[in-house]
C-alpha cells in the first residue's frame, strides 16, 4: 500500500483540483482530504456519507460562577488572557492547560472536552473517501488529519486498495507536518511566481527534514516561463523531480463550476497535462 | 484602526489586497503580515528590514539538583511535555504550550524557564509604509504565539492592515482578533464560495463587521454575489481577472502596479470600511497623520 | 521479566498493532509467556499529541522490561530509554509469535527510533 500526499506550500496553486483529477484517472484509490479547515475536495468527488462521528480535542476551562469567590487567583496564573473581570474563559483564548483548574482554591473550574470538528468515512465515484470539518476557530487540525490518515489506511487495508490519495493541508505549519509524516512520496504543486516559488522552497524544506521522497507539479506554467524554470531548479536543489507541467486553461475553472474533475470533461489542454503527469507518477513513483 | 484582510480559500488574491491597500493609504498605513507559514507581503512590498527579534514560547528547564522526582510537574502538564519517568524528568520542548503551569506548582522550585525559538517578527518600511511580518520556523507548528507577537507591534495611529493566514481556524482568529473590520478575500467558484462560507461563520461569530472583495470575479458562477446578498455582507469590490495582474504578481509587482485604474477601487473599498465602521478610531488616525 | 506487545484484540494471537502511542491494546505478558494484563488504550489512541510518552510512561508504572511493537517515534523511545525499557520494532505477526522471537532471543532490540514524530 503506497500513500501519496499532494501539498502546496501557497494556496490556489491547484492541489485539490490534480487530487480530484488523479482519484478519477487512479480508479482505485482510497481518497482523504487533510485539508480540514477548508476542505474542498468534497465539492468534486460529491461523497455520500456513509458514518460520522465527532471529532474532540484538547480541554477549554469553564468557571462556575456559583462557587467562583473572584480572588482573582486564576487570572493572575493564566498567560493566554482568557478569563475576563467578570470570570468568564474566553474559549477562544484559552489554551487548556488546565493551570487555572490547579490553582483554584475553591475548585470552580473546570475542564471540559472540546467538540471541535467532525469526520466522514463515504463513498464517492472514484471510491471510498475519509474526510473531515473542523468548526471554524478550533485548533488541533494536526490531530484531526492524523486521525483521518490513519482511518484511510484502515479502509485501504480492508479493502484490499494498494494506493491511498491525500489531499493534503496548505501552508508549513501543524496540519501540513500531520499530513506529511509516514507518507510514501510527497507531491508539491506550485504555481510559477515568487510567491510560489518562495512557498515551494519553505515546503520542500519542511518535507525533506522529513526525508520523504518529493516531486513537483508547476501549474499555469505560461503565467511566468521564467519563474516556471527557476521553479525547476530550485527542485532540483531540493532533490525533487519535476513530474510535469500544466499550462493556464479556463477548462480547469469551467469542470470546477460543474463540481467535476478536469480530466472527466473530456479533450483539453490541462487536462491532458495532467493525464500525462499521471502516467508519470504510476511509473516513476508508484511502480 | 485595524484592517484584516482575510480569505477562506487560499490563493484568491489575499496578498495583493493588503499591499495593495496598504500602498493607497501611503503613510498612514501600517502593514503587518500575519501568514507567518508562508509570508509573502515582502515579494510585493520589499520593504527595508530595520530590526528583528526571536519569538519563543517559555518552556522549562529542570534544576537536577533540587528536583526529588515528585511527579507533580507531570500530573499538572496536559501536553505531555514534561514527564517524570524513574529517577528522572523528561522535557520535551516541541509539545510545551508555555503554559507556565509546571514550574508554578513545583514545590521545590526546581523548575525555571527558557525560551524555545519559533520564529522571527522583522520590522521595517516599505517606501512611505511602516512594514511588520513574522517567519515562522521550517517544522515549527505553533503559529498563534508568533501572530501575537506581530500582532503586539500594532501602531495605534496607524491604519493597520493585517494579512491573516487562509483558512478558519486558530491562526486565522489569532489573527483576525481585535480587527475593527474584516475584507474577505474570495474568487467565484465553488471552492471559494464554500470556503468564504466558513469563514464568514468564523469572523461573525466573533462580532467583527466584514465585507467582501470577489476577486478573478468575471470567472466561474455567481454564486458568491448570490451568497453575500442573502446574507447581506457588502461586496466591497469586484476585481476582473487579468493575465496583466496575475504576471505582475508572478514577478513580484502589486496590483495597482500592474492595473495603476484598480488605485480607484482601493480608495472606494477604504472608503466603503469607513462608512461601515464610522469609528472614531478610523478619523483619529486620519488625522493624526495629516 | 515482563514483557509488553502492542496489539489489535485482547487476546494473545491479535495481529500485532504496529503503532506504538496509538496501539489499540497493549497486552503484557510474564515471563512464561502469559498475558497478565490487557491494557485498554482507547484513551491514548485519541491523546492530542504525546501519545507515545504517555505510552512509554504507562509501561514504566507498570515495570515493564521489553516492549514489542512495529513503530516506535523518537519522543517515545527517550521515555523507554529512561525508563530502561529494551524496544523490539518492525515486530508483526501474532502477539503469540511475537514473543516467541523475544523468548527466543531472535528478536534484536533497537538502539534508537525507527520512525519520525508523528503529530
Amino acid at each position: 500500500m503506497r500513500e501519496l500526499v499532494i501539498i502546496s506550500g501557497k494556496g490556489g496553486t491547484g492541489k485539490t483540483s490534480l487530487t480530484a483529477s488523479f482519484a478519477c484517472l487512479a480508479a482505485d484509490a482510497v481518497l482523504v482530504d487533510c485539508d480540514v479547515d477548508a476542505a474542498d475536495l468534497h465539492i468534486l468527488v460529491h461523497p455520500e456519507v456513509k458514518c460520522a462521528e465527532e471529532f474532540r480535542g484538547g480541554v477549554k476551562a469553564i468557571i462556575d460562577r456559583g462557587i467562583c469567590t473572584e480572588c482573582a487567583a486564576c487570572r493572575e496564573v493564566c498567560r493566554f488572557n482568557a478569563i475576563d473581570d467578570s470570570y468568564v474563559v474566553n474559549p477562544v483564548s484559552c489554551e487548556g492547560c488546565g493551570v487555572c483548574f490547579h490553582v483554584c482554591p475553591e475548585k470552580a473550574v473546570e475542564l471540559e472536552e472540546n467538540l471541535c470538528g467532525r469526520w466522514f468515512v463515504s463513498e464517492t465515484r472514484f471510491g471510498p473517501m475519509v474526510h473531515a470539518a473542523l468548526f471554524p476557530g478550533e485548533e488541533n487540525s494536526g490531530k484531526l488529519v492524523a486521525l483521518v490518515r490513519n482511518q484511510a489506511k484502515v479502509i485501504a487495508r480492508r479493502e484490499g486498495k494498494s494506493l491511498i490519495l491525500v489531499d493534503g493541508a496548505p501552508g508549513v505549519g501543524c496540519p501540513v507536518i500531520s499530513s506529511v509524516t509516514g507518507a510514501d512520496h510527497v507531491l508539491v504543486v506550485a504555481e510559477p511566481s515568487l510567491s510560489g516559488l518562495h512557498d515551494l522552497e519553505r515546503v520542500c524544506k519542511l518535507v525533506s527534514g522529513f526525508r520523504i521522497p518529493i516531486s513537483v507539479v508547476v501549474n499555469k506554467r505560461d503565467i511566468n516561463p521564467l519563474i516556471t524554470e527557476r521553479i525547476e531548479a530550485s527542485a532540483g536543489n531540493h532533490g525533487a523531480q519535476v513530474l510535469g507541467t500544466v499550462p493556464y486553461d479556463d477548462s480547469v475553472i469551467k469542470a470546477m463550476v460543474q463540481r467535476r474533475a478536469v480530466v472527466e470533461n473530456g479533450l483539453s489542454a490541462a487536462g491532458n497535462a495532467v493525464r500525462e503527469i499521471w502516467d508519470r507518477v504510476k511509473t516513476r513513483i508508484l511502480s | 484602526m485595524i484592517i484584516s484582510v482575510a480569505s477562506g480559500k487560499g490563493g484568491t488574491g489575499k496578498t495583493s489586497i493588503a499591499t495593495s491597500l496598504a500602498v493607497v493609504l501611503g503613510s498612514r498605513a501600517q502593514l503587518l503580515d500575519c501568514d507567518v507559514e508562508e509570508p509573502n507581503c515582502h515579494i510585493l512590498m520589499k520593504p527595508l528590514i530595520e530590526k528583528s527579534f526571536p519569538v519563543g514560547v517559555p518552556v522549562p528547564v529542570i534544576d537536577k539538583g533540587r528536583c526529588t522526582v515528585c511527579g507533580r510537574c507531570g500530573e499538572v502538564c496536559r501536553f505531555s511535555a514534561i514527564v517524570p519517568i524513574g529517577d528522572v524528568v523528561l522535557t520535551f520542548p516541541e509539545l510545551c504550550h508555555g503554559c507556565g503551569g509546571c514550574a508554578l506548582f513545583c514545590p521545590e522550585k526546581a523548575i525555571t524557564e527558557t525560551l524555545r525559538e519559533l520564529g522571527v517578527v522583522e520590522i521595517g518600511t516599505a517606501g512611505p509604509v511602516d512594514f511588520v511580518h513574522g517567519r515562522l520556523r521550517i517544522g515549527e507548528a505553533m503559529a498563534p504565539p508568533l501572530i501575537r507577537a506581530v500582532k503586539a507591534k500594532i501602531k495605534s495611529e496607524k491604519i493597520a492592515i493585517i494579512d491573516a493566514p487562509p483558512g478558519a481556524s486558530c491562526p486565522v482568529i489569532t489573527a483576525v482578533s481585535g480587527a475593527d473590520f474584516v475584507v474577505m478575500v474570495t474568487e467565484p467558484t465553488p471552492f471559494g464560495l464554500h470556503d468564504l462560507q466558513i469563514a464568514v461563520n468564523a469572523i461573525l461569530g466573533l462580532g467583527i463587521p466584514l465585507g467582501v472583495v470577489v476577486n478573478r470575479s468575471d470567472i466561474g458562477d455567481s454564486a458568491v454575489q448570490d451568497f453575500c446578498q442573502s446574507r447581506r455582507i457588502p461586496i466591497l469590490a469586484e476585481i476582473p481577472h487579468s493575465r496583466r495582474i496575475a504576471e505582475g504578481y508572478s514577478s513580484g509587482h502589486l496590483l495597482i502596479e500592474s492595473e495603476p485604474s484598480h488605485r480607484a477601487t482601493f480608495l472606494k473599498i477604504l472608503s466603503e470600511i469607513e462608512l461601515a465602521t464610522a469609528g472614531t478610531s478610523w478619523r483619529r488616525a486620519s488625522c493624526a497623520s495629516s | 521479566m515482563r514483557i509488553a506487545v502492542t496489539s489489535t484484540g485482547k487476546d494473545i494471537d491479535s495481529p500485532v498493532d504496529p503503532r506504538f502511542g496509538r496501539a489499540r491494546y497493549i497486552l503484557i505478558l510474564d515471563e512464561k509467556g502469559t498475558v497478565s494484563e490487557v491494557v485498554d488504550n482507547t484513551a491514548n489512541v485519541n491523546a492530542l499529541k504525546g501519545a507515545g510518552i504517555q505510552a512509554g510512561k504507562l509501561l514504566a508504572d507498570r515495570k515493564v522490561d521489553v516492549l514489542v511493537t512495529g513503530h516506535c517515534g523518537p519522543n517515545a523511545f527517550t521515555v523507554l530509554e529512561a525508563a530502561g525499557i529494551k524496544v523490539a520494532v518492525q515486530q508483526s505477526g501474532t502477539v503469540r509469535q511475537a514473543v516467541a522471537k523475544i523468548m527466543s532471543g531472535e528478536a534484536e532490540f533497537a538502539d534508537k527510533p525507527n520512525v519520525e514524530a508523528h503529530w
